[in-house]
């Protein structure tokens, strides 16, 4: 002990026995009390994790899920649309929570190919797998519902000012991306309206992002899809 | 004045007995009344030790100059206090399900004995809750209070700030109306414009992908329980170490020369 206060830095005898512990067995390097020390913190550690990892991963869970139903809904037959307007629809995103999970949409018939002569029609050959152009009402801003004005032919929000064009594709105001569209089909004379896309600039198909992610150059690898969507 | 009637003989007090008391009385009804509480507490404080405990915390010297001011900290724990007990009251009458919590928010208005008021207090209550917890984080700026050795209790004080801040985001939800509803949808989808991490925040608000069943329980859940308990848990340890450290006296007084000092000096 005494050699040892000269030199602090001097680390302590490997084997207890040399420490001058009392009882001490031969070749023992780990003292009884430090053995039980770390046996109750890591038995205290186990009980914790056997309750907190479960709740964790139980409030987690839901963003590690993909939640969305591939389910379409009818709205309406297909006489009701056509190439030149929109027509609004209401369609039920979340069941559950009744008025909340409602929503606007706005169709109209994708323009074909053989009639497709303006700027503006050239465009729907981008998505022209699509019968039918569904656009949501989601503002790609902040999530507000915009809406579509016939004069102007264009989507206006409310909130912050963002305006779309005939596409959906963005014409002033904050908003990052075009407007997210649903995939369409005909089925028995009528349109089914299914699960959502999101578009970068050029019209180009993504999987479903929140508004305000982007989805052109470099930007678009900061807002990767997420396994709930 | 007409002259009072006279006292039952049952209630009159009886003349003492020579003896007991100094004087051989049993002591009064009166005597044994004023020493129940006293006995009560000397019972407790003899167990719990928390006389010596109070009197260092109630009791501690504080610096020359301290002025109202040093009362903004204690004006928003009274602040939270009172949320947190009209909160609890409001969850007695509210339902967090989407096609109930309106009405629910309604009737607890219109329809509940003194519910206006509750929910008044609890909504006016959040407003003052964060001013005087900015008016306190700008006392403790401006006087400087955030420096060695409290360097530490401004950082809890930040994180409670946040945890104030995100009470008043979760809170706003509940009523469930188009205000509330909207507000909620742009504020997820602001967590959401974060790169990278921000879709994963707004899938943990939200519960998925979308606004869906269980994102109102989930706000609710935070805002009556998650985040209330850390805020409890912080201002007990805010208050430590305020009791420990001390608190610091205004700028605009120096330090007194001690006078053994300067005779020192010369």
């Amino acid at each position: 002990m005494a050699e040892q206060k000269k030199n602090p830095r001097q680390r302590k005898p490997r084997y207890t026995a040399d420490r001058g512990i009392a009882g001490a067995y031969e070749g023992e390097t780990v003292t009884r009390r430090r053995l039980f020390e770390g046996g109750a913190q890591a038995a205290g550690g186990v009980a914790v994790a056997a309750f907190g990892l479960p709740a964790l991963g139980f409030a987690l869970g839901p963003m590690f899920e993909d939640q969305l139903e591939d389910t379409f809904q009818d709205v309406g037959p297909v006489e009701d649309f056509n190439t030149e307007d929109y027509v609004p629809k209401v369609i039920t995103l979340v069941p559950e929570t009744a008025e909340a999970g409602k929503t606007t949409i706005y169709v109209r018939k994708t323009v074909p190919a053989s009639e497709q002569e303006t700027e503006e029609q050239k465009l729907d050959a981008r998505n022209e797998d699509q019968p039918y152009v569904a656009i949501s009402t989601r503002c790609a801003h902040l999530g507000c519902p915009v809406r579509y004005v016939t004069a102007s032919k264009r989507f206006i929000c409310p909130c912050h000012g963002g305006v779309y064009g005939f596409q959906g594709q963005v014409d002033g105001g904050p908003p990052v991306r075009p407007l997210d569209r649903f995939y369409t089909k005909v089925e028995r004379g009528r349109v089914l309206v299914g699960p959502r896309f999101s578009l970068n600039s050029k019209l180009e198909r993504f999987a479903p992002r929140d508004p305000s992610n982007h989805l052109d150059g470099l930007w678009q690898y900061l807002y990767p899809s997420r396994p709930s969507t | 004045m007409p002259p009072k009637p006279p006292v039952p003989r049952s209630l009159q007090r009886k003349p003492a007995k020579p003896g007991a008391n100094g004087n051989g009385a049993k002591p009064s009804m009166k005597d044994t009344a004023v020493e129940v509480p006293v006995s009560v507490v000397g019972w407790l404080d003899e167990r719990s030790g928390a006389s010596p405990f109070l009197r260092g915390f109630l009791y501690r010297k504080v610096p020359k100059g301290t002025n109202w001011f040093y009362t903004l900290g204690s004006a928003s724990m009274f602040a939270f206090l009172s949320q947190a007990v009209t909160g609890v009251f409001l969850a007695m009458y509210y339902d967090p399900d989407p096609t109930r919590a309106y009405e629910s928010a309604a009737r607890i208005t219109n329809e509940i004995f003194l519910g206006e008021l509750v929910r008044g207090m609890h909504r006016w209550g959040s407003t003052v809750m964060l001013l005087l917890v900015f008016l306190h984080m700008g006392r403790t700026f401006f006087f400087g209070a955030y420096k060695y050795p409290r360097e530490l209790n401004w950082i809890i004080g930040v994180i409670l700030l946040v945890l104030t801040l995100l009470m008043g985001f979760t809170g706003y939800l509940l009523p469930f109306d188009q205000r509330s509803f909207w507000a909620t949808v742009v504020g997820v989808n602001l967590n959401s414009s974060g790169p990278v991490v921000g879709p994963y925040l707004a899938d943990f608000l939200r519960g998925g992908p979308e606004f869906g069943a269980y994102t109102l329980s989930r706000f609710y859940a935070m805002h009556m329980l998650l985040i209330p308990g850390l805020i409890a848990a912080l201002i007990g340890a805010h208050l430590y170490l305020v009791a420990k450290l001390g608190t610091t006296a205004p700028p605009w007084l120096k330090a007194e020369k001690s006078k053994a000092l300067s005779k020192e000096e010369v």
